[in-house]
């Protein structure tokens, strides 16, 4: 008895010894794969940054109003967080393919399922800045435009334009991410269509007196104005 | 001569049998049907006039007339004007038109009229308005003569002006230019002007056309004046006349902010070695007066001036925050909260908010176009105050404030330099 207990211990022992010795280059060969991916995944942050720097990425995302949401959200600058996340991402990668050298049945999928999401996910976040520096831009052009024309709440216009470009740039993002594609195009199709239906209600049920207001100070005034020189600024 | 290139070949034909000739005089056209008429009549009986012996061409540069306008300048004969004056030309008198695109760009169109002077070897030439209803023989005289006897490079109108009218020119353009150029010249943005052909060819080979091909360069015609001011060129003034009352709506203001406010600050990049070194400034030799005032009364729509400049300061917050400092905006922010009679936009604000939107439009912190936009608001605030304070001015009175306001610029122009350098 006592020396079969002996023998089965042994046994596992062995085993336990086999299976480590079989386990463990592996296991250096995963340590080492995500100490060169820390140093390369660092390396391209300190490089992305420099680069970011040098190009004024900042600025740009300051036009894009992506800076004002950054600091509303207690985030750091663009630069910064566009350095860190290519760091992670980077770091990330040799971290899985580490992984995946332990063989572990199952992960290796989830793995290369990864690998061949990261470009959709560099697209996605491109088309969400250049989307957001579009909606700024010609929100702001709205805006301006409505002020100089002496439109009524200017900044309605300059929300609505920013609004549906943002709507429309954020159903672009999901469908690229393949993220719950039915449910965002419903959803763009329901946010796109009650926006509308609701301006049309605002403007012509809810906001009767202020679009009678507006036309009579549109046109009823302006006849008035006619009388009145015009200053010419040249 | 590389600048013929773009030119039709009928124009080029045109052009060489025509030959040399020693006044050119540039027509830029554009459905002026109405008042053509008079404009080259008024330029035919100036040359029997004043310059009889001399050959001369009239350019029309056409922008896509649909109303016959280039037929018109072509057609009318210098027969009338002999018949009414008594007048002869020893020379025949050239009329010429060439349609530089389907539609108008002054960019374009001085290009023809340059390359035009250019190829025909012009001694001095004159750009007239065609739209001008009051143009008299003698403003041909009177920006020629200078540069065809007397050897300047540039000759710029003075006009008797109602004291209301032109203010961009009077609060922004002439005291910013004088104040950053050292040069006192009051319109650096004119419709008519005088120029020898060797400026004209100088600019032709200089400056950059892409934007006048793209039709986008509506204010060539100010780089061109502020090249003879760098170049060191010899500039007069040459007093007009009065100068038509154009009517124009309050959608004129940003457009015009653009060919005048938005040419200068572009201008201020290049130019930046020469007028960072220029202090103070100095009168140019003008005939005539310098500045005539008319002062009849005239309404002002003043509620509508203070609504639009507070909505804008209001609405357009988050633009300002981005173009002007915390200081100037707040400052900006109280004024907007002042009723009529109590508003005030003082002088030193009004300079301190121009110089802040020259450097961030430098610094392109925003779109350089919507920089320029959200200036009009705030010019609607700086000329309801100049309408409060000159309501019953005398002209010596608003020409004082003029000059005061001219002399802000000046004193607060190491003001521009600092933010100019600090934002780099």
């Amino acid at each position: 008895m006592r020396e079969m207990i002996i023998s089965e211990l042994s046994q596992a022992l062995d085993e336990l010894a086999r299976g480590f010795a079989h386990f463990l280059p592996r296991l250096i060969v995963m340590l080492i794969l995500m100490s060169v991916g820390w140093v390369i995944a660092y390396v391209l942050r300190v490089t992305l940054r420099s680069v970011l720097r040098l190009i004024k990425f900042d600025k740009l995302s300051d036009k894009a109003g992506a800076s004002q949401l950054l600091t509303k959200a207690a985030l750091p600058s663009a630069t910064e967080l566009l350095s860190q996340f290519v760091f992670w991402v980077a770091w990330l990668g040799f971290i899985l393919l580490g992984v995946s050298v332990l063989g572990i049945m199952g992960l290796q999928e989830q793995i290369a399922r990864f690998f061949l999401f990261l470009p959709r996910l560099f697209v996605a976040i491109f088309i969400l800045f250049f989307g957001m520096l579009a909606a700024s831009f010609f929100s702001r052009a709205a805006l301006l435009a409505a002020v100089n024309a002496n439109v009524p709440s200017p900044r309605v216009l300059n929300l609505a334009v920013r609004t549906i470009i943002i709507i429309f740039v954020l159903s672009i993002v999901f469908e690229e991410l393949g993220l719950a594609q039915h449910t965002m195009l419903i959803a763009f199709g329901i946010v796109f269509g009650a926006l509308m239906l609701g301006l049309a209600i605002a403007f012509g049920i809810g906001g009767r007196d202020l679009a009678q207001h507006f036309l009579e100070k549109r046109f009823v005034r302006e006849k008035k104005e006619e009388n009145e020189d015009e200053l010419s600024p040249l | 001569m590389a600048e013929e290139s773009f030119l039709s070949d009928d124009f080029l034909r045109q052009l060489i049998n025509v030959g040399e000739v020693d006044i050119l005089v540039g027509l830029p056209t554009h459905n002026n049907a109405k008042t053509i008429g008079s404009v080259v009549h008024a330029i035919q009986s100036g040359i029997l006039r004043c310059f009889p012996r001399e050959r001369a061409v009239i350019i029309d540069a056409d922008g896509g007339s649909r109303d016959g306008t280039p037929e018109l300048v072509t057609g009318i004969s210098i027969d009338d004007v002999r018949q009414t004056s008594n007048l002869y030309a020893l020379r025949t008198l050239h009329s010429i038109s060439t349609t530089y695109a389907a539609t108008p760009s002054s960019g374009m169109a001085l290009r023809a009229i340059l390359a035009a002077a250019d190829l025909l070897r012009a001694k001095a030439c004159v750009v007239m308005s065609p739209g001008s209803a009051n143009v008299d023989s003698e403003w041909l005289a009177s920006l020629l003569r200078p540069v065809y006897r007397d050897g300047f490079e540039l000759v710029t109108p003075t006009y008797r002006r109602h004291k209301f009218e032109g203010m961009l020119i009077t609060n922004l353009l002439y005291p910013m230019i004088r104040a950053l150029y050292g040069v006192r010249m009051r319109e650096a943005y004119p419709p008519e002007f005088g120029f020898s052909g060797r400026l004209g060819s100088q600019f032709l080979g200089q400056h950059v056309w892409s934007d006048a091909a793209s039709g986008d360069d509506d204010s060539v015609e100010l780089r061109f004046i502020l090249t003879a001011i760098t170049g060191g060129s010899r500039i007069c003034q040459s007093f007009l006349g009065d100068k038509d009352h154009i009517e124009r709506r309050a959608a004129d203001l940003v457009p015009a902010l653009r060919q005048t406010a938005g040419a200068l600050f572009s201008a201020l990049e290049t130019d930046f070695s020469v007028w960072s070194s220029v202090a103070g400034s100095n009168p140019i030799p003008t005939t005539g007066d310098d500045q005539a005032v008319l002062l009849e009364p005239m309404r002002i729509n003043r509620k509508r001036l203070r609504e639009m400049f507070a909505t804008g300061v209001a609405e357009l917050e988050s633009v300002f925050q981005s173009i002007l400092s915390p200081s100037t905006l707040a400052e900006l922010q109280q004024i907007a909260r002042l009723g009529e009679e109590e508003f005030r936009y003082p002088a030193e604000l009004w300079v301190k908010t121009v110089y802040e939107f020259a450097a961030s439009y430098q610094k392109s912190v925003i779109s350089r176009d919507h920089i320029i936009q959200a200036l009009a608001p705030l010019f609607r605030g700086r000329v309801l105050t100049f309408v409060i304070e000159n309501r019953n001015a005398s002209a010596d009175d608003v020409e004082n404030n003029i000059e005061g306001l001219c002399l802000e610029f000046e004193r607060l122009k190491p003001y521009l330099l600092q933010i100019w350098k600090s934002r780099e």
